[in-house]
């Protein structure tokens, strides 16, 4: 079996997330991309990791993951106070912060 | 004794302080303090000048004024002869007008002030001559800049006297710049300013700029003594009180080029080059100056323009070299005798006639100011030359002198002096017969502020000044020139006083030929003015040569066109250049910087997705570089 396959699945995953996070309005949506991308990138690292025989990758694979958990906690948080204010979760009515 | 002559500065420089620091406090006895001050220097002058024989210059340093690396400046005072005599002429002229001062400005709120400003004109005019470094003697000749510019511009409320002192201050300005360029020349050169240093190391220094600074300080001498070019100062200063113009023109400030020239004679002994421009210049004005006045009638401008005249002889004088130095200080302290006899005449004149100076309103004043009359007359006799006044002696002993020299020079030169004498003759007749002979006009005619005139004679703190001038109108020239009594007591300073052998012309002749000339000029004035009624309304339709000199000979059209309106260009150019280039390049930036902000802000759309796609390109952009950079 060759890492390629995990490289291609994860980019592929990060393509999903990424476009998803573009073209979707719903802000839980949006989230759930973002956390898509983060976890494309950690399949990355520990391919990446197991390709050249050293744990390095899959530390930072544990780092990103603390840190996502922390950004949904956060995250969602916000997306709360969100819908209360406007009763909506759609990212595109939060746009009162421009020129 | 000698030690203690910074007295004769320190008399009216502390008038000067007291008289305007103290303000209004001292208005009851200032003019008292300010001729007091004036007379103790005098009075401290006489007794140096009599304690001691002056056969060698003695210096007296008083403290080290300028202590920088290699510039050392003593701030010293130098007497010797030649200083000796001018400070006896500052002081006794000075204090004449002092004098005459009370009555004249007895009416001026502010007597006070103008005694202050004279002090400080006469402390400044010591400075100047008793100074032993040229940098000491240009402190003085920056403050009788100062002095005659406050003075000029006394009636402030006038636009016409503002101008005037403004008119004066800068064209002395264009001539100070001759004068310490020339003392920078010395520094680098000879690496000393003071006069023992300066004249034994100027045989060291290379003829051309030997020349160089003779003609820098002829330049600065042209500036205060009012020569061509820069005459144009000199009777516009008229503006000021009548006193003032008698101490500018007699006692100070005018004669400070002459004196410049004289003290610097060892310079000017070593560049011929140099004395032939200063006879030019000085045979140029002395015509320009005697031309002129023939056309104005304006009392005090004639008498102006005379004096530009006058210092022309001098200017010559002293450019002959050996042969004129102590001719040039002769016919100097003649002139400063019966030149501020005239001018405190003229000043009597005007304080009997409302302030009127148009010479056309007086006529036949010589019954209503007998005292007035006899002074001016002795003054008016002395400058044409009359046979055994002042001018005749003094003004002989130049004609002569540029008689003698060789060739071209002694024709161009002596005959331009002469052909002065006679011109001044005609107009100095010209004034005395329309201000004192002929039919009374005033009668006929108003002043300018409708009121009749009364004229009267001054009084006596007026007319006694004016007498004791006349008395040395009349005596100085023949104490001075016979004998050669003041060529010998300068000789220690100026040189010995050659005498030339070869003349264009017999010497013996040139007195009665100037006589001639003068007594030509003044029958010929004598015709127009007198067989002839004088029309009190000027003349409009005039011959050419009279629209020209009542025009100055163009002199200041002169300076407008070569110079106030390039410099009008140039000022407007570099407004353009700062307005357009460098205030243009400020403002354009920040002009750039606002709109190209401006519209850059409208990227700001507020949707989220919009920043996250500006991210992903700009990782993709990152990558591609990394990539780029990687595997290429």
């Amino acid at each position: 079996m060759t890492p390629t396959y995990y490289l291609l699945l994860s980019a592929l995953l990060f393509t999903i997330g990424a476009v998803g996070v573009l073209v979707r309005r719903n802000a839980i949506v949006v989230f759930m991309c973002i956390e898509l991308m983060l976890n494309a990138v950690n399949l990355t690292l520990v391919t990446f990791a197991r390709i050249n025989g050293s744990v390095d990758g899959q530390v930072m694979a544990f780092f990103v993951m603390v840190v996502a958990a922390a950004e949904v906690v956060v995250g969602l948080a916000i997306i709360m106070s969100i819908f209360r204010a406007r009763r909506s979760a759609s990212v595109d009515d939060t746009n009162l912060l421009k020129y | 004794m000698i030690a203690s002559s910074w007295l004769l500065v320190a008399f009216p420089a502390l008038g000067a302080l007291v008289l305007l620091a103290g303000g209004r406090r001292t208005d009851t006895w200032g003019h008292l303090l300010g001729c007091a001050t004036v007379i103790a220097s005098f009075v401290y002058g006489l007794v140096l000048f009599f304690g001691n024989s002056f056969a060698e210059a003695t210096d007296t340093t008083l403290y080290s004024w300028i202590p920088v690396d290699a510039l050392q400046v003593e701030f010293g005072l130098r007497i010797d002869a030649l200083s000796i005599v001018f400070v006896l002429l500052i002081t006794g002229v000075g204090a004449l007008i002092h004098l005459y001062s009370i009555g004249y400005m007895a009416e001026d709120a502010n007597r006070r002030r103008f005694f202050g400003y004279l002090n400080l004109f006469v402390a400044s005019m010591l400075i100047l001559v008793l100074g032993n470094s040229f940098v000491t003697l240009y402190l003085g000749w920056e403050g009788v800049g100062l002095a005659s510019y406050l003075l000029i511009g006394w009636y402030q409320d006038r636009p016409a006297a503002a101008t005037a002192a403004k008119k004066a201050f800068l064209m002395n300005r264009v001539g100070d710049v001759g004068l310490a360029l020339a003392i920078f020349l010395m520094f680098k050169y000879i690496g000393s300013t003071s006069f023992e240093q300066v004249f034994a190391g100027i045989g060291d220094v290379s003829p051309a700029v030997v020349t160089a600074i003779a003609l820098l300080l002829l330049l600065g001498a042209c500036g205060k003594s009012g020569q061509f070019p820069l005459q144009a100062w000199l009777p516009d200063a008229m503006e000021g009180p009548t006193p003032v113009s008698a101490l500018i023109h007699a006692a100070t400030m005018v004669t400070a080029g002459v004196y410049l020239i004289a003290r610097s004679a060892p310079i000017y002994n070593l560049t011929p080059d140099g004395r032939l421009v200063v006879t030019i210049i000085g045979a140029f004005t002395l015509l320009l100056g005697a031309i002129i006045g023939c056309a104005y009638d304006d009392i005090k401008k004639v008498l102006a323009y005379s004096t530009v005249s006058q210092i022309g002889y001098m200017m010559l004088a002293v450019g002959l070299g050996p042969f004129g130095y102590a001719l040039g200080i002769a016919h100097l302290l003649a002139h400063g005798f019966f030149k501020a006899g005239l001018f405190l005449g003229a000043g009597s004149v005007m304080h009997a006639m409302n302030d009127e100076v148009d010479m056309r309103k007086f006529g036949g004043l010589r019954k209503a100011m007998p005292i007035t009359f006899v002074t001016f007359g002795l003054g008016y006799l002395a400058i044409i030359g009359f046979p055994f006044l002042s001018g005749f002696y003094t003004k002989d002993a130049i004609i002569e002198a540029a008689f003698g020299q060789e060739g071209w020079r002694g024709w161009v030169f002596g005959g331009s002096a002469l052909l002065a004498a006679g011109i001044t003759g005609f107009y100095m007749t010209r004034v005395m017969l329309l201000t004192f002979f002929g039919k009374q006009r005033w009668k006929e005619t108003k002043s300018a502020d409708g009121r009749e005139f009364h004229p009267h004679e001054a009084p006596p703190v007026m007319t006694a000044p004016m007498i004791v001038l006349a008395i040395g109108s009349v005596g100085a020239g023949a104490l001075l020139i016979i004998g050669n009594n003041l060529a010998d007591f300068l000789a220690p300073s100026v040189g010995v006083l050659e005498e030339s052998t070869h003349g264009v012309v017999p010497h013996a002749l040139v007195p009665w030929l100037t006589v001639l000339l003068s007594a030509l000029g003044a029958l010929l004035a004598w015709r127009l003015f007198a067989l002839r009624d004088t029309a009190i309304e000027r003349p409009q339709d005039v011959s050419w040569p009279v629209r020209a000199a009542r025009k100055d000979l163009y002199g200041n059209a002169l300076n407008e066109a070569l110079v106030a309106t390039p410099g009008l260009w140039l000022t407007r150019f570099a407004v353009f250049l700062d307005n357009r280039g460098v205030d243009g390049a400020v403002n354009g930036l920040a002009a750039a910087l606002g709109g190209g902000s401006g519209r850059m802000r409208r990227l700001q759309t507020g949707f989220v997705r919009s920043y996250a796609l500006s991210m992903l390109g700009g990782s993709f952009l990152i990558v591609a570089a990394l990539l780029l950079v990687r595997f290429s």
